[in-house]
């Protein structure tokens, strides 16, 4: 028994660092599972409160850019508005579904890393719950993955488990959006079928398999393409419309039929 | 010795809001970014108590992961970097580390080098392997690792050479 306590203490610095290393090393893999991290995240008061009084002071840097892109939304609103005189006719116009939009504020946003997340300045006071998608007026942002009470965490679509339906828009051919960690501006759509006709800087849009983001949202253009090995499905490079690493304001969107559809879904099975 | 504890508490929380706020969005070159928050480890007292040293060092890099939301990569290559470095010391600085009268000040630029380097490329290295997490990155594990080593020590030695205090 002496001689085992004796080894302990002699040897308590190696073991502390074991135990601290299998802490870390737990908390890594954690993080690397899609939706089971959680312990860790920057959407809580400390962290979020930090950003957000960091980002009120970037905010002013960038009021002019901000400005401008809501005159080209506006603008963009307005002539879909004065092209149709019926009202109800509006929301088809935009999108097929009943979707509700909360605007946010990104104040933190990382983009050079392989798994990257955003921080929003609103959480579940403003109504934002898990797996609410973030859009801007021009493109796609990423998914909600962790929310607490007054800041919410996001899934960038340049996360390397970021899995998205996209497909063209010309032709109702699908895949799968992903980011393979290089160009913070390039996305990924794979699996596409041979036989999808594909030009180079053709729309790719939002597909409606999802019951996250609405379908005939822009994402991006194709840049380039080329069949995979199996010579069989196509891999395109997307460049985006958004400017992942200049984000500022957002729109949440909360699909209102999500837990009818889901349990009409789970019925099924 | 008051003066002393005080100095390490202030050092700690002033890296940590330097890094998250100001050098993780450096992004130079797109995907190189400095981390000198190792700095902590670097100027921690060598004579301290090499538990507590090892706690504190798990506590900063898993400041850093919280902020960053990047699990536990920070604290894992912090820790490593905390246990290794009394064996990086006495490879360094030789004899006067066991006699435990280092100045990092008054140390020759050839042993300072060498310790900060190996410091700032082991800790990279744990770094970019765990945020990878993957052995077919390999390369672009390296790649990192190189230049933002580079970075750091450059950072590391610039602060070094503004806040060091005149013995001489």
């Amino acid at each position: 028994m002496q001689q085992i306590f004796n080894f302990l203490i002699r040897n308590k610095n190696s073991i502390l660092f074991l135990i601290l290393l299998a802490v870390s090393f737990f908390l890594t893999i954690q993080n690397h599972s899609f939706h089971k991290s959680k312990f860790i995240s920057s959407a809580n008061s400390v962290t979020g409160g930090v950003y957000a009084w960091a980002n009120n002071i970037d905010t002013y840097l960038h009021l002019d850019e901000y400005n401008q892109r809501l005159l080209e939304e506006n603008n963009k609103l307005r002539n879909i508005i004065s092209n149709i005189h019926d009202s109800i006719s509006v929301e088809k116009q935009l999108f097929e579904g009943d979707y509700l939009f909360r605007t946010a504020r990104v104040i933190n946003n990382n983009f050079a890393k392989t798994d990257n997340y955003l921080t929003l300045n609103r959480g579940k006071n403003s109504g934002i719950q898990q797996e609410y998608g973030v859009i801007t007026s021009q493109g796609i942002v990423g998914i909600v993955d962790r929310v607490n009470d007054g800041y919410s965490r996001v899934i960038s679509i340049l996360n390397s488990r970021s899995r998205l339906n996209a497909q063209l828009n010309k032709t109702n051919h699908f895949g799968s959006l992903i980011w393979n960690g290089k160009d913070p501006n390039v996305v990924q759509l794979i699996d596409v079928p041979r036989q999808a006709p594909l030009k180079k800087g053709d729309t790719i849009i939002t597909g409606g398999r999802s019951l996250i983001f609405p379908k005939g949202l822009p994402i991006g253009r194709i840049q380039d393409f080329s069949l995979d090995q199996t010579q069989s499905y196509y891999t395109i490079n997307v460049k985006l419309f958004n400017d992942m690493t200049n984000i500022g304001y957002v729109y949440v969107i909360e699909n209102v039929n999500k837990d009818e559809v889901k349990a009409l879904q789970e019925n099924e099975q | 010795m008051n003066s002393k504890i005080i100095s390490n508490i202030v050092r700690f929380i002033v890296l940590i809001f330097l890094q998250v706020l100001l050098l993780n969005n450096i992004n130079f070159a797109g995907y190189i970014n400095p981390y000198l928050y190792v700095l902590f480890i670097l100027l921690f007292p060598f004579t301290g108590n090499q538990s507590l040293f090892l706690f504190l060092a798990f506590f900063m890099g898993l400041s850093i992961d919280i902020f960053e939301d990047s699990g536990g990569i920070n604290a894992a290559a912090c820790l490593v970097a905390a246990f290794i470095r009394p064996y990086l010391l006495r490879f360094s600085f030789g004899i006067s580390y066991d006699h435990q009268n280092i100045n990092l000040a008054a140390t020759p630029f050839g042993a300072k080098l060498s310790y900060v380097f190996l410091m700032v490329i082991i800790h990279h290295f744990v770094l970019f392997s765990l945020e990878m997490f993957s052995p077919t990155h390999i390369i672009l594990i390296l790649k990192k690792t190189l230049f933002s080593s580079i970075f750091t020590v450059i950072l590391v030695f610039l602060s070094l050479t503004l806040f060091s205090k005149k013995y001489r």
